[in-house]
């Protein structure tokens, strides 16, 4: 191909970043879901930065939430607030299945819906 | 992990390739200019938007059709980050054939994916190998990832034998090894980054298990990370059993 060179690079970057992202909780997102997740999440009152964490990795526990979201012992006194957190977390972004399988008893796997922020 | 930058830049399209659509041309040329590079690029604004939409990006990659490439060399400004793919073109302007250039010549506003993480940004990766510099992660489309020693859970030691970083884990029963072996996954978080002006030199020299020394050939872009707090560090270290 005349210009196979120049294609290699988009070639190898884009299957190297799709790769990457395949194993992501990301795969599983879709616009409305990441609109419905925005949306539940204002209550919450987090950074863009911190959202787009929480997209990208799907927390599970609440370790994770406090790598991600700064000053959580200041914004979240209650651990409820917490929970809550975790559950609009898990509720709405979906699952990779051996994710679910490797928390067993995630805190977050209350079955009842939360409200609309 | 990543943004969108606006940038604008002219593309040169030969005449042989006038048979084909415009945005094709342009598209394929951007990219071979662009993708998989470390951006010095010229911007038009400030890095732009955030995108957190992964799902959007891979299926953006997919439909992309290529824009033309830029030969015209365009000015440096500063580094962005790694370039991924096109997103899309904005706009284009007029097509200009110079006199004693056959080629047209197509001023291209468009919006590149660019790898950037933010600092403090959490990230999940592979662990390459260790070296006495640290634990070497890789995201697969992106390399230079180290995590050095004093950033890694304390108490840490090197263990020379199998060239391999260890967390000697306190537990009542007394020290527990963690070993940090190459292919586990890794969460970290970006504590660093460094853009260094590299002009084309030679093939980069093959890679040992770990290079002793500062690299002779430094990336154009590199990460530091730290894993240094609850929660980092090997994904099997804190899932619940």
């Amino acid at each position: 191909m005349k210009h196979s060179a120049g294609q290699q690079n988009l070639n190898t970057i884009t299957y190297e970043t799709l790769k990457y992202l395949s194993k992501t909780p990301c795969r599983h997102q879709s616009p409305e879901i990441v609109r419905e997740f925005l949306t539940a999440m204002k209550s919450h009152r987090l950074t863009k930065a911190e959202k787009l964490q929480l997209l990208n990795h799907r927390p599970m526990t609440a370790v994770e939430i406090q790598l991600m979201v700064e000053e959580t012992e200041e914004r979240f006194t209650e651990e409820e607030q917490i929970e809550a957190l975790l559950h609009t977390v898990t509720s709405i972004l979906p699952a990779e299945p051996e994710a679910e399988q490797r928390t067993g008893a995630s805190s977050a796997e209350a079955m009842d819906e939360e409200g609309p922020a | 992990m990543f943004v969108l930058v606006e940038m604008v830049d002219t593309v040169r399209i030969p005449p042989w390739q006038f048979d084909r659509k415009l945005n094709d041309s342009i598209a394929e040329e951007l990219n071979k200019k662009l993708a998989n590079k470390m951006g010095k690029l010229r911007l038009r604004q400030a890095v732009s938007e955030w995108w957190s939409w992964h799902w959007k990006l891979a299926l953006s990659c997919h439909h992309d059709p290529a824009l033309a490439r830029a030969l015209h060399p365009s000015k440096v400004v500063y580094n962005v980050g790694l370039c991924i793919c096109l997103f899309d073109i904005t706009r284009l302007e007029d097509s200009y054939v110079f006199p004693g250039d056959g080629a047209s010549h197509t001023k291209v506003h468009f919006r590149y994916v660019v790898f950037h993480p933010f600092l403090d940004e959490i990230l999940i990766g592979k662990i390459k190998g260790c070296s006495p510099e640290g634990v070497h992660v890789s995201l697969g489309f992106f390399d230079d990832i180290l995590i050095p020693p004093e950033s890694l859970q304390q108490p840490a030691k090197f263990d020379e034998a199998e060239q391999v970083w260890v967390w000697e884990y306190e537990t009542e029963e007394g020290a527990h090894d963690l070993y940090m072996d190459t292919g586990e996954d890794i969460r970290f978080r970006v504590v660093d980054e460094s853009f260094v002006d590299t002009s084309p030199t030679g093939p980069r020299s093959a890679e040992a298990a770990a290079s002793e020394e500062q690299p002779r050939k430094e990336a154009p872009y590199s990460l530091v990370g730290s894993i240094i707090e609850p929660g980092l560090g090997l994904l099997s270290w804190w899932t619940n059993s």
